[in-house]
Parts: structure tokens; C-alpha cells; sequence
């Protein structure tokens, strides 16, 4: 404490002669290090509030030329407008693209109207479409705003509608059911991880569950396209092959290895006491694994589910390749649905930049930005704190 | 005596049942290896592996998405790594344990961590390709398109984002093993604090460092959502030569071919093929993983 204090006047010591060892020397590589290493930490932060900005920025213009619009004279040309969606990006993919899709989900209603856009575009010039897109862009996007709420999503059609309810009841659908799916089968056997399982046991169980971490969603997605699907329809009789219930599935598959972790990682931080304490008090393994620990880590299994949702939520590669990618509202787990990460997938590379259906992907990003960013606070705050409390007793 | 007998059924219906759910966990994970070995063994072959795709994908082989693959988890990692390393370093070596600051970056790593790999997708979009890219065309080369539309190098910088705190987290891991001790006897030595960390922290924690680069590259290779439209392109007859072209990856070459080709029926065993060589690429890079990190926990217990 008195060498801090005396900082100053040893300094004047060292003048004289005497080496002074207590004093630091400012070294420039040392100062440089520690603020290069403070502002690169920073980044990770950084990064967080410019994919805010810019998810965001992108999706603004439905609602900020909303208002403009209303000066704005509703345009005769909207349809035009719509028609040469497809043309600029001229993607050849874009008519497969939907051709595949009618055949596995035989929705007729939708394919009409991609197939028209397609054909219709094609007669028109790059220049041409550009000119028209940029005057008018603002005229439809009041409708577009309006239609938000609506049952239908046609977004590439003569009168665009963007109803965003039938995706998030899709998305809705496959998240409860994959978590139906993967939260038992992941809890139970973190809980037999936990407390049964002998060494030899363990030692097979977490790689496996760290190699299944490691699938590419593609090759899940490939599985459940080819094998699952097949399989699944063998046994349970639905017309349509590629539906919510395969996707589902698929997606619990990809979700188990975070729900099993997290869980796993809850229940061994439960303390060794309480389970000495069950065991003395006379209850067996199974008693103390059921009654004492399990309740001790819920807070912990909680946000694996949390964390569970988030990923299926957010799954883009699995819904696109195994939900047959229809917008439907319907609540039969068996009929095709279309996500909202799908739905970006599979539109976003043929949109053209800066139209209203280039908007409303990006503030369809906007909704999972915010709703994984959420579970992930929720989670990470008031679960954790709750855990704490209740292992500390207090 | 019944009254015991009863509470053993239930004891065993329990065991039981959680012995169930981890054997079906197993199950589902060897069928779906399986599968896709059985499926794909027939077709690696060498051709397979050094050709290109031939009429439509029916035939030829897979070595562009192999290369563009490679390329883009090289460049991903040049980006992630450093980075990653530094913010590791930062949080066990300089920030204090229950400070703002650092509580905010492990909040943001862990968000970083569950953000869907679409948004990032999106991101690229939106911020690499449409501000950066297309600042750069007007500044550079006034206005012409060069920098403003989906390339390799978008693609990597957006992938290095989604698997930063894969970095960062196992780093900050392996820093953790290195004993106090060693730095405590470091600055003993008059070594200052960057000299201790470069020369003892860094060299104790490379095998961390590497697992963290490895993971990270088995992400890269199987992540597809976030090059949709960053840069990935279904089929390129040139394999990608500067920054600014596009490449073909194997997890999007398996997507396409799957869902939007013409002919589903006849690619089907190249679609095994692929999806076998992308599987044992990051099935082999989990496992080296997975080996790395035992090693050092066994290095922290004793």
C-alpha cells in the first residue's frame, strides 16, 4: 500500500543513482496491446447492433413510404410493377424452383401465380423494368403494409399480398412440434446422463450427442427429404409426402444436441449435497433423480427449451428442404407449411433490390432477429438468475 | 414387501425410460450415418472427387464445391480466428470477471451464438454486399459493378460473423487451463503483462486455439443459410480465381440438387455421394475436435 503511495517521490530517487524496481515502465507495447485487445473484444458487441441496424434499415421503407404515400396517387401501374419482379434477377433456377414445389405440395393456387410472373418477364427488357420499379415503388407499398395482416402470401403475383400469418402459423407448427418431439427424448436421457449412466455409458452418450451437434442442417435436411419422409409416410398414411410433421421431426433432430446439453450441464450444477442429503434421508437414485434433482435444474432445462425454440425458429436449410414449403393456415400437422426462415431462403436471391418484397424479407428477419434475441435474454437472465438463487438455497 | 417391490417397478420404469431416450438419440444418429454411407460409399471415387459436374449434375464429379468449400473456410478463418483469439484473450486476461463490460461481450458472444444462420445471410446482404461493396465501387471504381454483388469474400466475412463465439469460446476454454502459477511466475521475472501473454498464455493454449479453428471450420463447411445469397452459386465452370467471384460450396450443391434440379431421380446418387463427403469432412473434423478438447480437459484435472 505505502509503495503505491510513494510512487511519486521514488521516481525522484531513481535520479539519483538508484534503480528503482517498484516503479513500472511505460512500455508502449504493452499499452498498444491492451487497447488493440479491448477494441477488437468490442467487436462481438459491434457486430450485434450493426445486424440490428441493417436488418432493420433494409426492412424501414414499408413503413416510412407508407406515410408518403398517402400523397401519392394510387397508381394504375402497380401491376405492372409486380409483373417484372422476376425479370431483373433473371434467375433460371426461379421456374424449378416452384416446379419442384407444385409437384410435392400440389398447391395449385400458388404455382399459378409464380408461373405467370415468370412467363410474363421474360418478354420485358432489363431497362424497362428498372425504370418502373424505381418510379413507382412507392405506390404499393401501402397496400403492401396493410396486407401484412392478411391470410395470403403472394408476394410475386398481379396484386402482391404479404400476409405474414400464414408463415408465422407454419413456423409456429413446426416449432411445437419438433419441440414435443425433442424436449422429452433430450431431457430424459440428459437426466439418465446425469444420474444413471456409468462411465462407459457416458463416454458413448456425449460424443454421440456432440457428433449429432456436428450434422450440417443440409445433411439433416437431405436425411429427412430422402429417408424421413419415405418413411414416415409408410407408416402414419398422409397424402402429403413433405408436410410440418416431417419437418418437424427433422428439425427436433437438429435441436436435441442443445437441449441435451444445456440440460445436462443444469443437472450436473446441481449440488452434490442435495443428492447426498435424498439419498441419506432414505430415498433411492430414481426418487433423488425425479424429485430432487430434476426439480433443482428446471429453471435450466427451461432455457434449453428456450434455446431449443430459438434454433428451430431460425432453421432456414431443414424447412426449406423438408416442409414442402406452401403457405397454408391450416393447424393439420400433416398439410405443407412455409416458414419464416424459408421463406427468406427461398425468396431473397430472386427479389429485386430495394422493392417492397425485398422489404418485407428483410423485416421478416427484423421478427427473427428479435424473437431469438429475446429468448436468448430471457435465458440467459432471468433463468440463470433463478438457477442460482435456488442452488444457493437463499 | 409390495410396497418396495412397487416402488422398484417404478424405479426401473424410470431408469428405463431415460435409458430409452438415449439410446434412441444414438439410434437416430447411427441410422442417419448409415443411411448415408450405404447410400453414397459406391460413388467416392477419385474421378468423383477431382472431376467436374457433367450433363445437368447427372454426372462428372464434385470438385468445385470441394474447392469453393476449402476456400471459403480458409478465408473464414483468417477472419474469424485472430479475432476470436483476441476477444478470448480479453476476457480472461484483462476484463475483471463480473465487470460491465465483460458481462456485456459474453452476452453478446452467446447472442451471437443463437442468432439463425438466415439473419446473418440477410446481414451480408445488407451490410457487405449494399453498403460496404457498393461504397466500394463508388469510391474505386466509380460506380461499376464490382464489389456490390455476391462474392467469396462477402461470403467468408459472413460466415467468419456466425462462427466467431464458436472461436471464442473454446479459446477462452483452453486459456482457463493455463495454471496461474506460470503467469504469476512470468511477471515475477519482470515480464510485462502482453510479453507474459504472447510468450507464456498464447504458446500454453494453441492446442484450444486449434480446436476452436477446427470447430469452427466444421461449421463453415456444413452452414449453408448464411452464403444463400452472399455469394454461393450453383454451378460455376470456372473454379473461383479472385476475391470477387462467386464460388460452389457442397452444402448448397446438395440443397439445389435435392429440391430444384429437373431431374431429382437421376442426380440421386450424386446427391448421396456429396452429402457422404460433406458429412465425413465434418464428422472428421468434430472427431479431431473432440479429441483435442478431451486432451486439454485431461490436461486441466491433472
Amino acid at each position: 500500500m505505502t509503495k503505491k503511495t510513494k510512487k511519486g517521490r521514488k521516481s525522484e530517487a531513481s535520479n539519483s543513482g538508484l534503480i528503482d524496481i517498484t516503479q513500472k515502465k511505460f512500455r508502449w507495447s504493452d499499452y498498444l496491446a491492451e487497447k488493440i485487445i479491448k477494441g477488437v473484444a468490442f467487436l462481438s458487441i459491434t457486430i450485434i447492433i450493426l445486424i440490428f441496424v441493417f436488418v432493420f434499415r433494409e426492412s424501414l421503407p414499408i413503413f416510412s413510404s407508407a406515410k408518403s404515400a398517402e400523397h401519392a396517387e394510387a397508381a394504375s401501374n402497380t401491376t405492372e410493377v409486380q409483373e417484372t419482379y422476376g425479370e431483373v434477377t433473371d434467375q433460371p433456377i426461379v421456374e424449378e424452383v416452384q416446379e419442384t414445389y407444385g409437384e410435392v405440395t400440389d398447391q395449385s393456387n400458388v404455382q399459378e401465380t409464380y408461373g405467370e410472373v415468370t412467363d410474363t418477364s421474360s418478354t420485358k427488357s432489363p431497362a424497362e423494368s428498372y425504370a418502373v420499379s424505381d418510379g413507382s415503388g412507392y405506390d404499393d407499398n401501402q397496400s403492401a403494409l396493410k396486407s401484412l395482416a392478411s391470410k395470403d402470401w403472394y408476394p410475386v403475383s398481379d396484386k402482391p399480398r404479404f400476409g405474414l400469418l400464414p408463415l408465422i402459423i407454419g413456423t409456429f407448427k413446426i416449432t411445437v412440434i419438433s419441440i414435443l418431439f425433442a424436449a422429452p427424448l433430450a431431457i430424459l436421457a440428459a437426466l439418465y446422463t446425469a444420474s444413471f449412466a456409468g462411465k462407459r455409458l457416458k463416454e458413448i452418450i456425449k460424443p454421440t450427442i456432440e457428433m449429432l451437434a456436428g450434422f450440417p442442417s443440409v445433411v439433416i435436411g437431405f436425411f429427412a427429404l430422402m429417408v424421413l419422409a419415405t418413411f414416415l409416410q409408410e407408416v402414419f398414411h398422409y397424402d402429403t409426402r413433405l408436410n410440418s410433421f416431417v419437418g418437424g421431426i427433422a428439425m427436433g433432430i437438429a435441436a436435441i444436441p442443445i437441449i441435451f446439453t444445456i440440460t445436462e450441464d443444469a443437472l450436473t450444477a446441481v449440488p452434490k449435497t442435495f443428492n447426498e442429503a435424498s439419498l441419506a434421508l432414505g430415498a433411492s437414485k430414481w426418487q433423488t433423480a425425479f424429485f430432487v434433482i430434476l426439480p433443482a435444474a428446471t429453471p435450466g432445462i427451461f432455457a434449453a427449451i428456450l434455446l431449443g425454440i430459438g434454433r428451430v425458429f431460425g432453421e432456414t436449410m431443414i424447412a426449406l428442404m423438408a416442409t414442402g414449403n406452401a403457405a397454408q393456415m391450416g393447424l393439420n400437422p400433416f398439410e405443407s407449411v412455409r416458414t419464416l426462415a424459408a421463406t427468406i431462403g427461398a425468396e431473397m436471391a430472386e427479389v429485386v433490390f430495394g422493392d417492397t418484397h425485398y422489404n418485407v424479407l428483410f423485416l421478416i428477419g427484423s421478427l427473427l432477429f428479435i424473437f431469438t434475441f429475446v429468448i436468448n435474454a430471457i435465458a440467459e437472465f432471468y433463468v440463470k438468475g433463478k438457477l442460482m438463487k435456488r442452488i444457493q438455497g437463499k | 414387501m409390495i410396497k418396495s417391490f412397487k416402488k422398484n417397478i417404478k424405479g426401473i420404469l424410470i431408469e428405463g425410460l431415460t435409458l430409452s431416450s438415449a439410446l434412441i438419440i444414438i439410434a437416430i444418429v447411427v441410422v442417419m450415418f448409415t443411411v448415408i454411407v450405404i447410400g453414397g460409399k459406391d460413388q467416392i471415387t477419385w474421378e468423383f472427387l477431382t472431376s467436374f459436374p457433367e450433363d445437368g449434375m447427372t454426372k462428372g464429379g464434385i470438385f468445385p464445391a470441394i474447392y469453393g468449400t476449402a476456400l471459403l473456410v480458409i478465408l473464414m478463418s483468417i477472419a474469424a480466428v485472430p479475432f476470436g483469439t483476441i476477444t478470448a484473450i480479453y476476457l480472461t486476461e484483462y476484463a475483471k470477471e463480473n465487470s460491465i463490460i465483460a458481462k456485456t461481450i459474453r452476452f453478446a458472444v452467446r447472442t451471437l451464438a443463437v442468432i439463425p444462420s438466415i439473419i446473418y445471410g440477410l446481414f451480408g446482404l445488407g451490410f457487405f454486399i449494399k453498403f460496404v461493396g457498393t461504397q466500394m465501387d463508388n469510391a474505386f471504381l466509380g460506380g461499376q459493378l464490382k464489389w456490390g454483388q455476391p462474392n467469396i469474400l462477402w461470403a467468408s466475412l459472413t460466415m467468419s460473423l456466425l462462427t466467431l463465439p464458436v472461436v471464442i469460446v473454446s479459446v477462452e476454454e483452453a486459456l482457463k487451463t493455463v495454471p496461474k502459477d506460470l503467469r504469476a511466475a512470468s511477471l515475477a521475472l519482470g515480464a510485462t503483462k502482453w510479453q507474459t501473454i504472447w510468450k507464456v498464455v498464447i504458446p500454453g493454449s494453441i492446442s484450444g486455439i486449434m480446436t476452436g479453428t477446427i470447430l469452427a471450420v466444421s461449421r463453415g463447411a456444413g452452414e449453408v443459410a448464411p452464403i444463400l445469397f452472399t455469394g454461393v452459386a450453383y454451378y460455376l465452370a470456372t473454379l473461383p480465381a479472385s476475391l470477387s467471384d462467386q464460388f460452389m460450396v457442397l452444402g448448397y450443391h446438395i440443397y439445389v440438387m435435392t429440391t430444384q434440379s429437373a431431374n431429382v431421380d437421376q442426380t440421386m446418387p450424386i446427391q448421396f455421394g456429396t452429402t457422404l463427403v460433406l458429412l465425413m469432412l465434418t464428422f472428421i473434423l468434430n472427431f479431431s475436435a473432440i479429441i483435442l478438447r478431451y486432451r486439454i480437459r485431461k490436461k486441466k484435472t491433472d
